[in-house]
């Protein structure tokens, strides 16, 4: 049979009543029912009958990464762009264990992803065979669910019940174990079904007397605060523009976790800005003295609250999560509301209205003008160079060219102080736009999330701000993306350290800068030449704009290196184990109680 | 241990913090899904998450639809108890988790096998005291019996005070099993 005969002979695969098929086909099928267009994958021994079956066909594309972890993190970008649920197929052994920091990544904040990994067959699990690992074992932690197939009938049943966990409820990553035998046996496919009653099913609709008791808390408010986080970016768009509806109705000031930046206009005067370790000091300061807390899909983490006694202390707390375990888990609160995000604000929402609710106007009032005041520190200020290019005026360029773009643009991170630059200082007013690794904290994130986000939209336009140390812990995706002709802007602000360890070592450490200096870096022009992508470099803050202008014109893959000054801190800091009302704003190291942090 | 947390507590101008509160004991009943790799999960749970198991029994209770019935004795402050059984709710095999310490009234019972070594008086003595403990003798060789007693985790651990000195040599333990008073099923 040709080529194209077999690709016609699977693509009329529309399952006939008891037709058989192999575990492999039955994948494909699956995953087409699932609504899968593309997957993020690498071939191995253990699933060659799955890449057998991707040849066969062209309804679900392969895009071939470059390392297992590449893969799951574009998987994630895919997820967090388009809200679908992401996919990864990799081998055994190696290619199961490469993909455990992405899992872990999509766990720490939830993100729904089902990753298909090949086992070895059968009758050799426990033998340790070649390329064996006990993938459902090691995974096991860093999953929501993971399953191991035991024979083909049940192959299409759990794969959709995988992706019915992966999207249900709080999202999070699902591993499919299948060894090759059964992607090789043959039995009868089944179509998704809805799912029994005693299957998973997370409770969504919140109790509405805790909605009643919510909204009377709130119209009662003196000093109120949203505190929302990407609980509402997992509800769908529509929850943002319910979280936008509240806060204009409100008029109550909002701030965002990392995770949740992009569910509220960034250029709205309510807005406060990101909150937490690196958040402004408008934010944290309403946080600490507000009366009432409305918290929306946030999970009071650690950056978030400081030293959890000193959180907040005065102020009665509503909490909405569709996770039980979220609730009083770090930090007690008041008012407990089990649901999706959007369902609740639409319940609260819809009662603000129907009783016509108020704000307390007068009291509302004077915590807008203390919050003003706090404002007005304006904390993110920085003292400019013109000699040297300082990261948060880059970034500053950056959000210039980027307010005159007309395409939808997509920011990814890697992690450090780019990082919390980048939630300071680029413009977010659409969720499922920011891509960066809350949680986990994973360098090496942002260009495989890029390559994700990019395949899903291939007209926007996408660019991972990045640190030239995280840029080289998945610097091979760069061959993903041009060979698949993707346009991924890599924003590279190069301070030749790695930035958050060495301003932690300057702070905390005594300035002893151990191994934070990076020796040896390559030439990111080249690097990106190397590849078959385009590099530039901008040295002194004129060459700036005319290099980030090309940059956004670029059609294949581009590296941008912005050399930046090396020794510039990211302010304002919450050391940890500190309050929030301990925040800092300079650079004056002898404010740190060194023994709490 | 609660005497340092409380000499921390003073120092500071804030509320206590929740997690320095007493720790209690509870007795937990939770229905799974009898699949491969679930009691793995729980376990893991406890582990990954650092809490503490004081016992842990399980079996399929309902070999029709597959349910295994695991019952926990965990300790932790409330703040504790309240996220072990909110993560293991959130498993995907968990169908059901009951507080039974806090649910109203429930029985807690464990089985014994105890093996006592010894000769002459010691012997004898062994044997009364089983009696009065109503423990069955299941096993018996000239120089050794073995015991099988039923009760609470408390009686079983009198039971073995009073047989260290006359010989006590092994014991097997089931971990508690649990069950609430009524007329109420676990899972309705």
């Amino acid at each position: 049979m040709s080529t194209t005969d077999a690709k016609r002979d699977a693509s009329k695969a529309e399952p006939a009543a008891a037709e058989k098929m192999t575990g492999a086909d039955m994948v494909i099928q699956a995953l087409v029912d699932q609504g899968v267009e593309v997957i993020f994958g690498y071939p191995g021994g253990a699933v060659l009958p799955i890449y057998d079956a991707i040849y066969k066909q062209d309804k679900v594309r392969h895009v071939l990464c470059r390392h297992e972890q590449g893969a799951a993190h574009a998987a994630e970008g895919y997820a967090r762009s388009t809200g679908k649920v992401g996919c990864v197929l990799v081998t055994s052994g190696p290619g199961a264990t490469n993909a455990v920091t992405g899992l872990t990544d999509a766990l720490l904040d939830s993100i729904p992803i089902v990753c298909l990994t090949g086992q070895v067959p059968t009758f050799l699990i426990g033998t340790d065979a070649f390329q064996e690992a006990d993938t459902t074992g090691i995974t096991r932690p860093c999953t929501k669910h993971n399953y191991l197939v035991k024979s083909a009938t049940s192959l299409p049943g759990i794969i959709h019940e995988a992706f019915h966990v992966a999207r249900s409820g709080r999202p999070g990553p699902v591993v499919i174990d299948i060894p090759k035998d059964i992607q090789f046996a043959t039995g009868v496919y089944e179509p998704p079904k809805k799912p029994s009653v005693q299957a998973y099913q997370p409770k969504t609709k919140p109790d509405m007397a805790a909605i009643e008791e919510a909204v009377e808390m709130m119209a009662a408010a003196k000093k109120p605060v949203f505190y929302t986080g990407g609980g509402v970016i997992n509800a769908g768009p529509q929850a943002s523009k319910l979280l936008h509806e509240f806060v204009q109705e409100t008029g109550f000031p909002i701030t965002s976790t990392l995770m949740g930046l992009g569910a509220y206009p960034a250029r709205d005067p309510k807005w406060l800005g990101m909150l937490g370790m690196h958040g402004t000091y408008e934010a944290n300061w309403a946080m600490h003295d507000c009366d009432v807390m409305i918290c929306v899909g946030a999970r009071f983490d650690d950056r978030v609250t400081g030293r959890t006694d000193a959180f907040s202390p005065d102020s009665k707390k509503i909490h909405i999560d569709i996770d039980p375990s979220s609730i009083n888990k770090n930090i007690h609160v008041d008012l407990p509301i089990v649901a999706d995000a959007g369902e609740a604000m639409k319940a609260m929402l819809d009662l603000w209205k129907a009783r016509k609710y108020k704000a307390d106007a007068a009291a509302l009032k004077s915590w807008w003008a203390q919050i003003e005041e706090w404002r007005s520190k304006n904390c993110l200020a920085y003292k400019n160079s013109d000699k040297i290019i300082k990261p948060q005026y880059a970034l500053e360029r950056l959000r210039a060219h980027l307010e005159k773009d007309k395409r939808k643009q997509f920011i990814s991170t890697e992690v450090g102080q780019h990082q919390m630059w980048a939630a300071q200082f680029l413009p977010f007013d659409k969720p499922n736009r920011w891509m960066t690794s809350g949680g986990l904290g994973t360098m090496g994130y942002g260009l495989p999330a890029a390559i994700g986000a990019q395949m899903a939209h291939p007209d926007g336009l996408v660019i991972d701000v990045a640190g030239e140390a995280s840029i080289l812990m998945n610097i091979q995706e760069m061959s993903t993306a041009v060979q698949y002709r993707l346009p991924v802007k890599i924003f590279i602000l190069n301070n030749q350290w790695m930035g958050m360890v060495r301003q932690w070592q300057e702070l905390l450490h005594g300035k002893r800068y151990s191994n934070s200096y990076t020796e040896s870096l390559p030439d990111f022009v080249k690097l990106a030449e190397a590849y078959g992508g385009i590099g530039l470099r901008a040295e002194t803050p004129d060459e700036l704009d005319g290099v980030i202008a090309e940059m956004m014109k670029t059609d294949k893959v581009t590296i941008v290196d912005v050399r930046v000054d090396q020794k510039e801190n990211c302010f304002p800091m919450i050391p940890s184990g500190k309050g929030h009302n301990e925040m800092i704003l300079s650079p004056d190291a002898e404010k740190f109680d060194k023994k709490l942090v | 241990m609660v005497q340092v947390g409380r000499k921390k507590r003073s120092k500071s101008v804030y509320a206590p913090n929740p997690l320095q509160e007493e720790e209690e004991t509870h007795t937990l009943a939770i229905l799974v899904s009898n699949e491969p790799g679930v009691l793995a999960r729980v376990i893991g749970l406890f582990s990954g998450r650092g809490y503490n198991i004081e016992s842990l029994t399980v079996a399929e209770t309902n070999h029709v639809e597959r349910l295994s019935r695991i019952t926990i004795v965990c300790s932790g402050t409330p703040m504790v108890i309240e996220q072990i059984k909110a993560q293991l709710g959130r498993l995907v095999p968990v169908r059901t988790v009951r507080d039974l310490t806090v649910e109203g009234e429930h029985v807690e019972r464990e089985l014994a096998l105890i093996k006592v070594s010894g000769a002459g008086e010691k012997r004898i003595e062994a044997l009364r005291i089983a009696d009065i403990f109503r423990a069955r003798v299941v096993d018996s060789t000239l120089e050794s019996f073995i015991f099988e007693i039923t009760g609470t985790a408390e009686k079983i651990d009198a039971f073995m005070d009073l047989m260290r000195p006359l010989g006590l040599v092994d014991v097997s333990r089931t971990g508690v099993a649990a069950i609430s008073r009524g007329i109420e099923a676990i899972g309705k």
